[in-house]
């Protein structure tokens, strides 16, 4: 793997971030600061909007209110110029039961613009003898590890994970938490979202619980 | 470019690997032609008349049949997330998409078109305006389809919804595709009519994509 490193100028920010799905509001005025090395670890119960936190950092769903900034620009201003900077794994793994391991990951590098050597990837999380496999015959763990080889086949300056240990065995966990590791020491950030513990450093936490609209205020008063 | 071509090559993998999308396509083109000499009857005069209008009215409803596929695997598996979450405008992802789609579901129909002309009695002047009219028209088949796709999207029942959004629009289409076959035959030339199928595809070039990639996104929030 080329280890250079990545940009590390700027602070990923977020300030008075609200998120509405249908007509609920999930989270608002939510702040958060993301320097380059740093990790954001949002816990919370479920429906508490972390899956939603991460798809509006990603640039998928629109903010309700408030701003997202790198390194002081609204990332709304190039959002061509914020796809290519992030990795988004969300809940689904998306691969194609008829392709192989290795095709899929090489189709993902490719369209991100290299020819990223798919071997280390895989290797790095024990998918070195699946590379000829369809991935049909994979395993939900072996998917999920799959669809983490893709961080590590395109580098790229910010990692969205959404729940990236569910269906790991606790190898593939470790292994992915050596891969933030690394990622955060070349100056990467990672957010990411949990419902286990896990160990990573100084990650800053975030409750999205806190962030909970109270049944009483009506939408208007809270986005005022 | 590079991703561009990455995209529809790896949806013609796909889609040879899987099978079944260009086979049923055809099957069916065929097999709703050949019900025509059996519902109106073997007149060689009476198919010869209404051939034009049977071949293009049928490609339009096969090219229809392949189209809920087009979005609808990579949104169920998350591929299109990703996707969306790429460098390559969501908007050249379409067309590449849609490229694709032609050449796995349009590019057979234009090869089977004349064989099936030819069961219809069509007049032999009219199969270079039928030809020329199918390589024009068959992909704003496709773009006008990808619309539909894009909205359809979540919605249950996704397949009826869009016969029912496009078959509308694909209405220009067959009248200047049947025109075109109609008029060489009658000795004015086809040439105004495939001009017009012409303009219509830049047209389609042109918008799709906008209006299919913002259906895309509205139905990934």
């Amino acid at each position: 793997m080329p280890a250079q490193p990545l940009p590390t100028s700027g602070d990923f920010t977020g300030q008075g971030l609200a998120c509405r799905r249908g007509e609920k509001l999930i989270f608002r005025g939510l702040d958060f600061t993301l320097s380059a090395g740093g990790a954001l670890v949002l816990i919370g119960p479920n429906g508490s909007g972390k899956s939603s936190l991460l798809r509006l950092m990603a640039g998928l769903t629109p903010h309700e209110a408030g701003t997202l900034a790198w390194g002081g620009t609204d990332i709304r201003e190039d959002p061509g110029a914020h796809r290519a900077r992030l990795h988004f794994i969300g809940h689904s793994d998306a691969l194609k039961p008829v392709l192989s391991a290795g095709e899929s990951l090489a189709f993902w590098a490719k369209m991100r613009g290299t020819n990223a050597a798919i071997e280390p990837a895989l290797a790095r999380f024990g998918l070195a003898n699946a590379a000829n496999l369809p991935c049909r015959y994979l395993s939900a763990g072996q998917k999920r590890r799959l669809a983490l080889a893709r961080l590590i086949a395109v580098p790229a300056a910010l990692w969205l994970l959404d729940e990236p240990l569910a269906s790991l065995d606790s190898d593939a966990a470790s292994q992915l938490l050596a891969a933030i590791g690394e990622h955060r020491a070349r100056g990467g950030r990672v957010v990411l979202s949990t419902h286990a513990p896990i160990e990573l450093g100084d990650a800053a936490r975030l409750s999205l619980g806190d962030f909970r609209p109270s049944p009483t205020e009506t939408s208007a008063e809270l986005l005022a | 470019m590079s991703a561009f071509l990455t995209l529809v090559a790896r949806d013609l993998r796909l889609a040879f690997r899987q099978g079944g999308d260009a086979a049923m396509v055809i099957a069916f083109f065929v097999l709703t032609v050949v019900l025509f000499p059996f519902g109106v009857g073997p007149e060689p005069e009476l198919l010869q008349r209404i051939a034009a209008g049977i071949v293009w009215v049928t490609a339009l409803l096969a090219a229809l049949l392949s189209l809920e596929r087009l979005f609808q695997a990579d949104y169920e598996d998350g591929s299109l997330e990703a996707l969306a979450l790429l460098p390559l405008p969501l908007e050249a992802q379409v067309l590449a998409k849609c490229l694709a789609h032609w050449l796995v579901t349009g590019l057979p129909l234009i090869i089977v078109a004349p064989l099936l002309a030819l069961l219809l009695h069509l007049d032999p002047a009219g199969y270079p305006a039928l030809l020329a009219g199918m390589v024009l028209g068959t992909p704003t088949l496709s773009l006008i389809g990808a619309i539909g796709a894009a909205l359809s999207l979540g919605a249950r029942r996704g397949g009826v919804l869009i016969s029912l959004l496009v078959l509308p629009l694909y209405i220009p289409v067959l009248i200047f595709g049947v025109a075109a076959i109609e008029a060489e035959i009658a000795g004015f030339g086809a040439r105004p009519d495939l001009l017009l199928l012409a303009a219509l595809l830049v047209l389609a070039v042109g918008l799709v994509p906008f209006a299919a990639a913002a259906a895309l996104r509205l139905a990934l929030e």
